[in-house]
C-alpha cells in the first residue's frame, strides 16, 4: 500500500499539484483510520490530506480513478493478473444487485460462466433497453454493468497501446447510440409527469435525463481507465491521461471542453483579482511627508514635531486602453482577457476596448452594457466592424485606422495592451503607428498567446512590433494572464 | 460527563497564582496532555458515528462530511473548511460543538485582526492598579519592604493579569472544545501566521510565561469563503473539506427538516428546481439557506406545487441579482 501511495502522490505532484511531505504522511496516516476496502472512505482521506484546492479536485479525481480503480471484491492497491478478458468475466460475475434478479431482468449474470456468454447473446436492441432500464431506475450499480458490457463490447479496445482511452470512449457512446437513448430517457420521464405538467416540469426532466446520460458516460469512461490500467498498469496510462491543471492550460490549444472549464474558472479568478485589489486601495501606505502640516501639529507641543503628518497617498489607477486581435486563431485569448479587465474596471481609471481583425472596431459599450460580461465578449464578433478585406489578420490596417480615429485616446496616463501572436499574414506592419503610440502613452505591453519559442516564426513579426514595446509578455494560459492583469491594475506598469 | 472529572485531574499550571485559583486549568506541562487523554468522552468511533451523532443535532451531512470530520478527530488535525457562501460552513462546526457536548469558541476574522483580538493581551489597567497597590502598602506600613523589581516584574505578568482570546481559550479550556475560526480568508496573508502555531502545535507561545499547551486537544475548524488563497503554510496544516451545493436528495432532506409543514411533494420539488438553477450560468446560485427560504415563502403563500406563476412571483427569493432572475426566467419558460 505505501507502493501504491508513493506511486499516487508521485502521479499528483507530475499533473501539477504541489504536495509538501508533511501531507503525505498526513494521506499515510490517514489511511490508516479508515477501512482500506472502502474505495470512497480511502477517496476523502487521501483527498482531505492531500488536495487543498478546489479546483485541483478534477486532477485528483482523474489519478484516483486511474490507481484505485473501481473492482468487485478484489482488494484495493492489490497488483492485477490475468488478461483483459479474464477481468471483463470476474468484473460481471461481481454481486449483482438483489432487487434487479428479484425483478428477473439480470437472472443470466448470477452464474460466474455463464455471466458474458449470456451477455454475449444480446442483441443492440436488447443491450439499449437494458441501459434504458438501468438509467430509469438510476441504479450505479446497474449504470456499471452495463457500461462495463458496453465497452467490452463496443470499445474495440487492443491492449498495449499508449493511448488515453478518448477515442474508446467515443466509440462505445457512438455504438450505444446515446442521443436515441437520451431522448428515449425524456420520452418516459415526460409521459409520467402529469400531462398539464408546465415549462418547468419539462425543464426538471430535461435536467434529470442530461444527468443521468452524464452518469452513464462517467461509468463508461471509468470502465475504459479500469481495463487500460489493467493493460498497462497505473503509472503508464496515468502518464498518458496526464493533462496540465486547468489554469495552466495552453488557450490556443485547448479542446471544447477545456475552454468551457476555463470560462467557468475565469469568473472566480477575477472575483479573487477585484478582491486583492479593493484591499490595496483601502491598506495603500501613506504618501510623502506633509510638511505644512508636521509643523502645524507641532506647535501644540512646543515646536516639537511629535507626530509627523503625511499626506494621503494616492493609488495609481491606470486607464487602460485594450487593442485585441479577435481573428479565428487567437479569438478565446482575446475573450478572456477582454473579461478578465473589464472585471476589475472598478479599480481602474477607465478601459476602452478595440477589437480588430484587419479593420477595427471599439466594444467598450457593448461590454459595459451587458451585465455579464462574459456573454457580451461573445457577442463582440458577430457585431463589432471588424472585416475589411478579407478577414485575415491585418495589424498594420488595423493599427494605422486606429490611430486616425482613436489616436487621441491615447494620452500620457494610458497604458495601451495588444493582444495577438502578430502574425500579421505578410501585410506591411505599420510599425510606425505602434512607435507613435508608445510615444503619447504611459507604457505599451504586447500579449503573445504563443509560446516564446514561436515568436518570430513564419509570419509572425512580434520582434518589429516589441521594439516600440515597454514589454512583450507570453501569456499562453490563465495564471500567466491572471497575473499579468494583477500587476498591471495595480502598478499601472509591469516589471 | 467525563470531561469534567478529566478537568480537575490537569494539575495547576506552575504560574498559578495560589490566592486566585479560581482560574483551574490553567498552563498545563506537556505530560498532563497524555493524562487528559486527547479529546476525551467527545471524540467519534466512526464516520457513521458522525453521521448519526450530526444528525441527532439536526445538521444533515452527507458521507465526505463525516468522513472528513472523523478523520480530523483521530488525527487531531483542523479541518479548513471551504466553499460558496450559505452552505453550512459554519454551521458544520457549531452542530459538531453540540454533537459532542463540547464548547464552541468562535473567531470571527477581519481585516485588521491581530494579537492582541485573537490570542491574548495584557491587561494594563490590572497591572497599574497592581503596582500602584504595592507602593501604597510600602508607604503605609512602618518597616519598608524591600519589594525588588524582579519580583513585581514576575507578578504583573503572570496570568491573573492575562486577558485571553479565543484562540488562547481555546488551548487552555480544559473541557472538550471546538474552535471555529470563521472566514479565515478576511485576514491579512501575514495575519495567518498568528494561527500556525495554535494549529499545528495546539499550543500559544507567551514570551512573559512561556508556552501554554493545551491539555485537551480542541477540534479546529477553519472556514474559507476562497476569496483569495490561503497560504501554503495554512493548508499544510488542516485537511482540506469543499462544502459544495448539497445533492437533491440531502437537499431535500434539509428542506424537509427545517422547514416544519412542508409536503414531500414540495420538498423534492423545491430541491430539483433548485438544482436546476445551480445549473445554469449565474452570478450567484442559491444557497441553502435561500432555498430555505424559499420553501418557506411557499408554505406560509400555501402552494402546495410549483408551478409558472408561484416560480416567477417568489423567484426574486432565490435569486439577487436582475440579470440572473431575467436568465433563470427564461431558461426555466416562465414567460
Amino acid at each position: 500500500m505505501l507502493d501504491v501511495l508513493t506511486g499516487f502522490v508521485e502521479e499528483l505532484r507530475a499533473a501539477g499539484l504541489e504536495i509538501s511531505i508533511t501531507e503525505a504522511a498526513d494521506a499515510g496516516r490517514a489511511v490508516h483510520e479508515i477501512d482500506m476496502s472502502d474505495r470512497d472512505a480511502l477517496e476523502v482521506a487521501l483527498g482531505s490530506t492531500l488536495v487543498k484546492s478546489h479546483a485541483h479536485w478534477k486532477v485528483f479525481k482523474t489519478v484516483f480513478e486511474i490507481y484505485f480503480a473501481r473492482r468487485h471484491g478484489a482488494q484495493i492497491g492489490a497488483e492485477r493478473t490475468g488478461s483483459l478478458e479474464d477481468d471483463i468475466r470476474r468484473e460481471l460475475a461481481g454481486p449483482v444487485p438483489s432487487h434487479a434478479m428479484s425483478a428477473g431482468e439480470y437472472e443470466p449474470l448470477t452464474g460466474t460462466d455463464g455471466a458474458i456468454e449470456a451477455l454475449g447473446e444480446l442483441s443492440e436492441a436488447e443491450l439499449s433497453d437494458a441501459a434504458l432500464r438501468a438509467l430509469e431506475a438510476d441504479d450505479e450499480e446497474l449504470v456499471r454493468l452495463v457500461a462495463s458490457y458496453a465497452v467490452s463490447r463496443y470499445g474495440g479496445m487492443q491492449p498495449g497501446r499508449p493511448v488515453g482511452g478518448v477515442y474508446y470512449l467515443y466509440r462505445t457512446l457512438r455504438a450505444l447510440q446515446v442521443e436515441a437513448l437520451e431522448a428515449r430517457l425524456m420520452e418516459g420521464e415526460l409521459s409520467r409527469t402529469s400531462p398539464s405538467a408546465g415549462a418547468i416540469e419539462r425543464r426538471l426532466a430535461r435536467d434529470a435525463v442530461k444527468g443521468r446520460i452524464e452518469r452513464l458516460r462517467q461509468a463508461i469512461e471509468s470502465e475504459i481507465r479500469r481495463r487500460l490500467v489493467a493493460d498497462r498498469g497505473a503509472k503508464a496510462l496515468a502518464k498518458s491521461v496526464r493533462r496540465p491543471l486547468i489554469t495552466d492550460v495552453d488557450v490556443m490549444h485547448a479542446t471544447a471542453e477545456e475552454l468551457e472549464e476555463m470560462r467557468r474558472v475565469v469568473r472566480p479568478l477575477s472575483r479573487k483579482l477585484a478582491v486583492r485589489l479593493a484591499k490595496r486601495h483601502r491598506h495603500t501606505r501613506k504618501g510623502p511627508l506633509d510638511f505644512r502640516a508636521t509643523v502645524r501639529r507641532s506647535l501644540s507641543t512646543g515646536g516639537v514635531p511629535v507626530q509627523p503628518s503625511f499626506r494621503a497617498a494616492k493609488p495609481a489607477k491606470p486607464e487602460i486602453v485594450v487593442l485585441a486581435d479577435i481573428s479565428g486563431s487567437v479569438a478565446t485569448f482575446a475573450r478572456f482577457t477582454l473579461q478578465l479587465v473589464h472585471s476589475v474596471a472598478s479599480h481602474l481609471r477607465g478601459v476602452r476596448s478595440f477589437v480588430f481583425v484587419d479593420g477595427i472596431d471599439e466594444v467598450t459599450k457593448l461590454i459595459e452594457g451587458h451585465e455579464d460580461v462574459s456573454d457580451a465578449v461573445r457577442r463582440i464578433s458577430t457585431e463589432a466592424d471588424v472585416m475589411w478585406v478579407d478577414g485575415h489578420s491585418d495589424y498594420g490596417h488595423a493599427f494605422t485606422v486606429f490611430l486616425e480615429r482613436w489616436g487621441e485616446c491615447v494620452g500620457p496616463k494610458t497604458t495601451l495592451m495588444v493582444l495577438g501572436d502578430a502574425r500579421n499574414n505578410y501585410h506591411a506592419s505599420q510599425s510606425w503607428v505602434l512607435a507613435e503610440l508608445s510615444r503619447r502613452a504611459r507604457a505599451v505591453y504586447w500579449l503573445d498567446p504563443e509560446p516564446r519559442a514561436y515568436w518570430g516564426t513564419g509570419d509572425s513579426i512580434v520582434a518589429e512590433y516589441g521594439a516600440w514595446c515597454d514589454a512583450v509578455v507570453e501569456c499562453r494560459n490563465l495564471r500567466q494572464l491572471e497575473d499579468f492583469v494583477g500587476k498591471l491594475s495595480e502598478k499601472g506598469k509591469v516589471a | 460527563m467525563a470531561s469534567s472529572g478529566s478537568r480537575d485531574n490537569v494539575p495547576a499550571g506552575p504560574f498559578e497564582p495560589g490566592a486566585a485559583g479560581g482560574a483551574a486549568a490553567g498552563v498545563a506541562p506537556a505530560a498532563s496532555r497524555a493524562a487528559g487523554g486527547g479529546r476525551g468522552n467527545g471524540s467519534f468511533g466512526s464516520a457513521a458515528d458522525v453521521s448519526r451523532r450530526l444528525e441527532n443535532t439536526g445538521y444533515l451531512p452527507d458521507d465526505r462530511i463525516s468522513a472528513v470530520v472523523y478523520l480530523a478527530s483521530r488525527l487531531e488535525k483542523p479541518v479548513l473548511v471551504e466553499g460558496p457562501a450559505g452552505t453550512g460552513k459554519t454551521e458544520l462546526a457549531k452542530s459538531v460543538a453540540v454533537a459532542t457536548g463540547s464548547r464552541l469558541i468562535r473567531l470571527q476574522c477581519y481585516e485588521g485582526l491581530d494579537e492582541s483580538k485573537a490570542l491574548y493581551e495584557w491587561n494594563y489597567r490590572k497591572q497599574l492598579l497592581r503596582i500602584q497597590a504595592e507602593r501604597v502598602a510600602e508607604a503605609s506600613s512602618a518597616q519598608a519592604v524591600e519589594v525588588s523589581w524582579s519580583s513585581i516584574e514576575e507578578d504583573i505578568f503572570s496570568e491573573e493579569f492575562l486577558l485571553e482570546r479565543p484562540l488562547l481559550s481555546a488551548i487552555r479550556a480544559g473541557e472538550p472544545t471546538v474552535l471555529l475560526v470563521d472566514e479565515v480568508d478576511r485576514v491579512e496573508l501575514e495575519t495567518e501566521a498568528l494561527l500556525l502555531e495554535v494549529l499545528s502545535e495546539y499550543q500559544v507561545s507567551i514570551p512573559e510565561i512561556g508556552t501554554v499547551r493545551a491539555s485537551s486537544i480542541p477540534m479546529v475548524f477553519l472556514t474559507s469563503n476562497g476569496t483569495r488563497e490561503l497560504s501554503e503554510a495554512l493548508k499544510r496544516r488542516c485537511l482540506y473539506l469543499y462544502l459544495d451545493y448539497p445533492s437533491p436528495d440531502r437537499e431535500r432532506r434539509i428542506v424537509t427538516a427545517k422547514v416544519p409543514g412542508i409536503s414531500m411533494e414540495l420538498a423534492e420539488q423545491v430541491a430539483r428546481i433548485v438544482q436546476t438553477l445551480r445549473g445554469m450560468d449565474l452570478k450567484k446560485h442559491p444557497s441553502i439557506s435561500e432555498t430555505l427560504d424559499w420553501a418557506r415563502t411557499l408554505v406560509v403563500l400555501g402552494i402546495g406545487f410549483v408551478d409558472e406563476a408561484s416560480t416567477s412571483a417568489t423567484l426574486n427569493v432565490l435569486l439577487k441579482y436582475r440579470s440572473d432572475l431575467d436568465k433563470a426566467a427564461k431558461e426555466l419558460g416562465l414567460e
